[in-house]
């Protein structure tokens, strides 16, 4: 008999019917702290913080921009994560949401990369330019669309998780070395000559917005993840009893 | 009785170094009775090569200018169809499921894989490389810097592939999906190996970006065959 040392509640999670009501009790919460937050930081952000000195206005587009490559950032992590955990347990719960990150990371990484280049243009005159950070982020979405792609690539939906997983974990060991050798690039050619972080001080009424959408876009991605992975588990499921019991209640209702 | 069983099976089964070296000369043999196959890249690159001076211009002092990059480029490219095949027949034919099931550990035998892709598919196109770095003017005391760049830049692309290729060699038309995927992961080599030629070229000191291109391909060998073996078991279980 072995033992195990996880709490209980999360061999309960783990199983697919009960993660799908779990995700489908959290969405509404989850949703609609998404909206208050984003509201109350979009409007502290836009109206209420002031006109930066140097940038004017053009400035606010941060909140937007900054919260979306964190996020963009943070999606690969869970992605890296739940891909390790499907891996290595084979837990299929796992292998779904590792799968539903993917889209979801990309979307902010395509957000970041708009944004970024409609902020660039005011403020250095081009809509692109290789710098290091740009590079690193335009990489990134390549690896996104990399694992969705093989994900769609191979009939078997399980062996296509598992496929897709491991080329997410070859990304994460990759990502860290793509970032240094781009700075490496750019500095031997032209030197820094832009510096997104150059206000390391940054004003307290700017901050808060910031760190509210921060908390925004986290709950989003957690919804929007919950919300494709019971998709996502009906589709992998879609054989088992639970699934049909679903189907069949809807019809009656 | 049953370890008299047991000795003879240990007797029979040969060490892992003796079956990959068997993998690698099957490979090397296969590859020299399809000799025809090799310059298929070969050509490739040849006609990707004589296409920029068309689309940049005839002048010798542009064309030197980008040549380390094109070929760098090129090499990479010209690589990327025989690495979407590189599994496939194995699979076809079975014999992927026997290195599967070999008693020898799967990541040796697909690092003697990858050995033998290389010696087969990308040491010609080193050799061809001098030629193209001719038509397109590269400075000839910067051509072994550039031999130096593809000699590591290659193996690390092939293994890089390799995993990739493995990941894809159950689906059908994967060039574009292996591209795809292979690209981001190459970003690092090509910006090392065109960086050692750029500086070599202006004359700057070229050694770190070789250097750095041999500690990734040291790490490469190490970590890249466990991956591919990981990689093939994912392609083959049902």
């Amino acid at each position: 008999m072995s033992r195990s040392y996880l709490p209980h509640w999360v061999h309960w999670l783990g199983s697919p019917p009960n993660f799908y009501r779990f995700a489908g009790a959290l969405r509404p919460w989850l949703f609609w702290s998404t909206l208050v937050l984003g509201a109350i930081g979009l409007y502290g952000g836009l109206v209420l913080a002031p006109s930066d000195y140097q940038q004017g206005d053009a400035y606010r587009i941060i909140f937007i921009h900054v919260p979306c490559a964190w996020m963009s950032l943070f999606a690969y992590g869970c992605m890296a994560a739940a891909a390790l955990i499907a891996l290595v347990w084979r837990i299929k719960l796992a292998e779904v949401i590792a799968m539903e990150c993917a889209p979801v990371g990309a979307a902010f990484t395509f957000v970041t990369l708009v944004t970024g280049s409609l902020w660039g243009k005011p403020m250095w005159g081009t809509w692109w330019t290789w710098d290091a950070r740009l590079t690193s982020e335009l990489v990134l979405l390549f690896l996104y669309f990399g694992v969705i792609g093989l994900f769609n690539a191979i009939e078997d939906r399980r062996r296509a998780a598992r496929a897709a997983s491991l080329l997410a974990l070859v990304g994460i060991v990759n990502l860290p070395i793509v970032h240094y050798s781009v700075v490496w690039w750019n500095t031997l050619h032209q030197g820094s000559t832009v510096n997104l972080f150059g206000q390391s001080h940054i004003s307290a009424d700017m901050l808060w917005p910031l760190l509210l959408m921060a908390l925004a876009t986290h709950l989003y991605f957690f919804a929007s993840v919950l919300n494709r992975a019971r998709v996502g588990l009906l589709a992998v499921e879609g054989g088992k009893d639970w699934a049909r019991g679903l189907v069949a209640e809807s019809a009656n209702a | 009785m049953v370890a008299l069983v047991q000795s003879e099976t240990t007797v029979q089964t040969p060490g892992a170094l003796t079956a990959a070296r068997a993998l690698l000369r099957r490979e090397l043999l296969l590859a020299w009775r399809r000799r025809n196959d090799a310059l298929f890249p070969v050509l490739y690159a040849i006609i990707v090569t004589a296409l920029f001076p068309f689309a940049l211009g005839p002048e010798p002092q542009l064309l030197a200018r980008v040549s380390g990059g094109v070929l760098l480029v090129t090499v990479l490219l010209a690589m990327l169809p025989t690495l979407e095949s590189m599994f496939r027949g194995d699979l076809e034919d079975g014999s992927l499921e026997q290195m599967l099931l070999a008693p020898q550990p799967l990541a040796l035998l697909a690092l003697a894989r990858i050995a033998g892709y290389w010696l087969s598919t990308t040491l010609p196109l080193i050799v061809v490389a001098p030629l193209l770095a001719l038509l397109l003017h590269l400075p000839l005391d910067v051509l072994p810097v550039l031999l130096a760049a593809l000699l590591l830049a290659t193996p690390l692309l092939a293994l890089l592939g390799a995993v990739l290729a493995a990941l894809t060699a159950a689906t059908r038309r994967s060039a574009i999906l292996l591209a795809l995927m292979l690209l981001p992961l190459a970003v690092p080599v090509v910006i090392f190996a065109a960086g050692a030629v750029a500086a070599a070229q202006s004359g700057l000191p070229h050694s770190a970006p070789l250097l750095w291109l041999a500690a990734a391909l040291v790490l490469a060998l190490v970590l890249a065959p466990l991956a591919c073996a990981a990689a093939l078991r994912i392609a083959v279980e049902t």
